[in-house]
């Protein structure tokens, strides 16, 4: 599926990350195969990221995906240095992030990257205003256009009017559209979201997402976003890399870890999501015989091809790209297939 | 002599010796310098000097009207505004005027300075870990220390006066301010730290627009401590030639003078009250942002 490979904007290469004093001495370890187990163990000291290789390319949203303690928010941390690996390299633009003075180092934060936090992270004793115009400030921007930039971004994620509100008097979601805006104030073309919808409810949290993707259909940013709620890394990701004990343990097209997941702990990672929603005709798509009938689109969901599929059950369904092109076919019975779970043994077992 | 029934000690002689040699090179020390030391000090002589002559010159009327102007400000209360001036004019009228005015110049002097000079050792001890280990145990000894322990060099290197009581008044009343920044500006929450770092903002930025602003109530308490506990040295000061409500407290101790010394001290407290609660409102008003009504 090399669909229009795109520039890449930010290349992270054989990143390690241990805590502990003597942090360097142990990644030689690490890369002959010491365990994390072991280096806590017998050495007290932690593993935070192990052997991270990732290309992400410009303008598309990478989803970092793992539970707490994987080392993700370790990850994300890198990529502006306000942790410092232990060793390996990391290019933005092919620009080495980590060779950067302090001066440098400060004016890639100002105006390459932005970052959205888990916990909002406002300035509590500034109005909402102030908190957007904050990156701007730190730029030395003049006050008058700070502002007007800032009342711009508050009116984009929805919060016109509460431009001289504080924080505390804003829920969680408002609140972390004021972090949203107060990061895209700045526009710097990556985007860092640390969890930034884990903390908000389920309604909410959906809003938010909606509000990015929206954002994104027009800004174009190179996103890393950071979660462990598969079904917003389904919806949100270009691209999702599943991390576990500071390794990346697949990679790839979302449609790729549903379809193949690499290994128990992925195939246990996704098994309780809605396949039906998230599995898409070109997952499943035979190329062999061309179809026939009004053509499905590629990106079409399973649950929404599914009664189209139903009212004529052998027939293959041809499915098109954007430009209408035949690529190959679908029927129902391949639909069907794409919704139960890989792992036969399992069902077996269960039905004893 | 019995190991066990008597602590090893230097002897007699040689201890009364050792005294006699520090005390004698401190005497020549504070001979040969004093007048120098003096004369550092000299302008905060004139700024005292200064400021009490400016209150005690000034007409009543005028004192009162710039208390209660003062005392509304900062509180923003109408009562503590009235409660201030009333106390004032109380304390005017049972004749204690003029030892007021000498106390709160006294007060304000000492206060300035120790907001000058503490909040940036504070903010120094909040950025290194070394400098706190190192202040803290000054602090202490600074705090803990009696009091006539360290009047005695200074009134052997200044003589008594003025000068040498608004120092000891300092040295009791800087540790709180220091060590209230210091905490203050430690406790601010680290990812809101984290977010001016990933914004890119400098040492001085992230000092001016963050840490001090969050730190403020924390600070503001250490100046209401230290307002406090410069208050609480007035007495002492008196028995260094400091004037002031605290003189006529210590001659009512010397002569038994039950109701001079009941009114000086009442007017202590009043003072007391007056700027602590006023101090205390400023410092919340600061920080209104947390006071607002939460969302639901």
């Amino acid at each position: 599926m090399a669909k229009n490979m795109s520039k890449v904007k930010l290349e992270i290469k054989n990143l390690y990350k241990i805590f502990g004093v003597k942090d360097t001495s142990f990644v030689s370890k690490i890369r002959d195969g010491m365990s994390k187990q072991e280096l806590l163990d017998k050495h007290n000291h932690v593993l935070g990221l192990n052997n991270i290789n990732l290309s992400i390319p410009e303008q598309k949203v990478q989803v970092i995906m793992g539970l707490s303690g994987s080392g993700k928010s370790t990850l994300i941390r890198h990529v502006n240095r306000l942790i410092e690996p232990t060793s390996g390299e990391l290019y933005v633009d092919g620009e080495n992030v980590l060779e950067m003075s302090q001066s440098q180092l400060r004016e890639f934060r100002r105006k390459s990257t932005s970052m959205v936090f888990q916990k909002f992270a406002l300035l509590p004793h500034k109005t909402v205003s102030q908190n957007v115009a904050y990156g701007l400030t730190i730029q030395g921007v003049k006050e008058k256009l700070a502002k007007e930039q800032s009342h711009r971004w508050i009116d984009r994620v929805g919060l016109g009017g509460f431009e001289e509100r504080y924080p505390a008097q804003l829920s969680g979601g408002m609140q972390q559209r004021v972090g949203l805006a107060r990061a895209l104030a700045t526009d710097a073309p990556i985007l860092l979201m640390d969890e930034a919808f884990s903390a908000l409810d389920p309604l909410i949290r959906t809003d938010m997402q909606n509000i990015l993707l929206e954002l994104q259909e027009e800004l174009h940013k190179t996103i890393l976003f950071i979660t462990h709620d598969l079904d917003e890394a389904l919806r949100i990701g270009d691209n999702i890399a599943i991390l576990r004990d500071g390794k990346v343990i697949q990679e790839g097209d979302p449609q790729e870890i549903i379809m193949n997941p690499a290994d128990a702990y992925i195939k246990d990672f996704i098994k309780d999501i809605n396949r039906s929603r998230v599995v898409e005709l070109r997952s499943i798509i035979n190329k062999k015989v061309k179809g026939s009938g009004p053509g499905l689109k590629l990106n079409m969901s399973v649950e929404d091809a599914l009664p189209i599929l139903n009212a004529s059950k052998t027939k293959s369904f041809a499915v098109v790209d954007d430009k209408n092109k035949i690529l190959g076919s679908v029927n129902l019975n391949s639909a069907i297939k794409a919704l139960s779970r890989a792992d036969e043994s399992k069902v077996a077992e269960r039905y004893k | 002599m019995d190991f066990w029934t008597e602590i090893p000690s230097l002897g007699r002689n040689d201890l009364r010796d050792l005294k006699k040699g520090i005390d004698a090179s401190f005497r020549s020390f504070s001979r040969a310098y004093g007048p120098e030391i003096e004369a550092f000090f000299d302008p905060l002589y004139f700024f005292l000097v200064r400021l009490e002559k400016l209150l005690i010159a000034a007409p009543w009327p005028i004192i009162l009207v710039v208390v209660g102007a003062l005392a509304y400000l900062g509180s923003r209360s109408w009562k503590l505004a009235l409660g201030s001036v009333l106390s004032f004019i109380i304390i005017g009228y049972f004749g204690m005027w003029k030892d007021m005015m000498a106390t709160i110049s006294l007060i304000s002097v000492a206060t300035v300075i120790c907001i000058a000079i503490g909040i940036p050792i504070g903010i120094l001890m909040s950025r290194y870990d070394r400098m706190q280990a190192a202040i803290t145990p000054i602090l202490d000894l600074m705090q803990t220390i009696p009091i006539f322990v360290y009047l005695l060099p200074v009134v052997m290197l200044l003589g008594i006066g003025r000068v040498p009581g608004l120092i000891a008044v300092i040295v009791y009343a800087l540790p709180p301010i220091i060590r209230l920044t210091n905490l203050g500006i430690r406790l601010v929450d680290k990812e809101i730290l984290e977010a001016a770092d990933a914004f890119g903002s400098d040492y001085r930025q992230k000092l001016f627009s963050v840490q001090i602003p969050l730190a403020l109530p924390n600070i503001f308490a250490g100046v209401n401590q230290t307002i406090m506990m410069a208050l609480a040295m007035v007495v002492i000061a008196s028995m260094i030639g400091v004037k002031g409500l605290g003189m006529p407290v210590l001659q009512s101790i010397q002569n038994q003078y039950l109701t001079l010394g009941l009114m000086n001290g009442l007017a202590i407290v009043a003072l007391a009250i007056i700027f602590d609660r006023v101090s205390q409102r400023y410092g919340k008003r600061l920080q209104a942002h947390r006071y607002g009504k939460e969302h639901e």
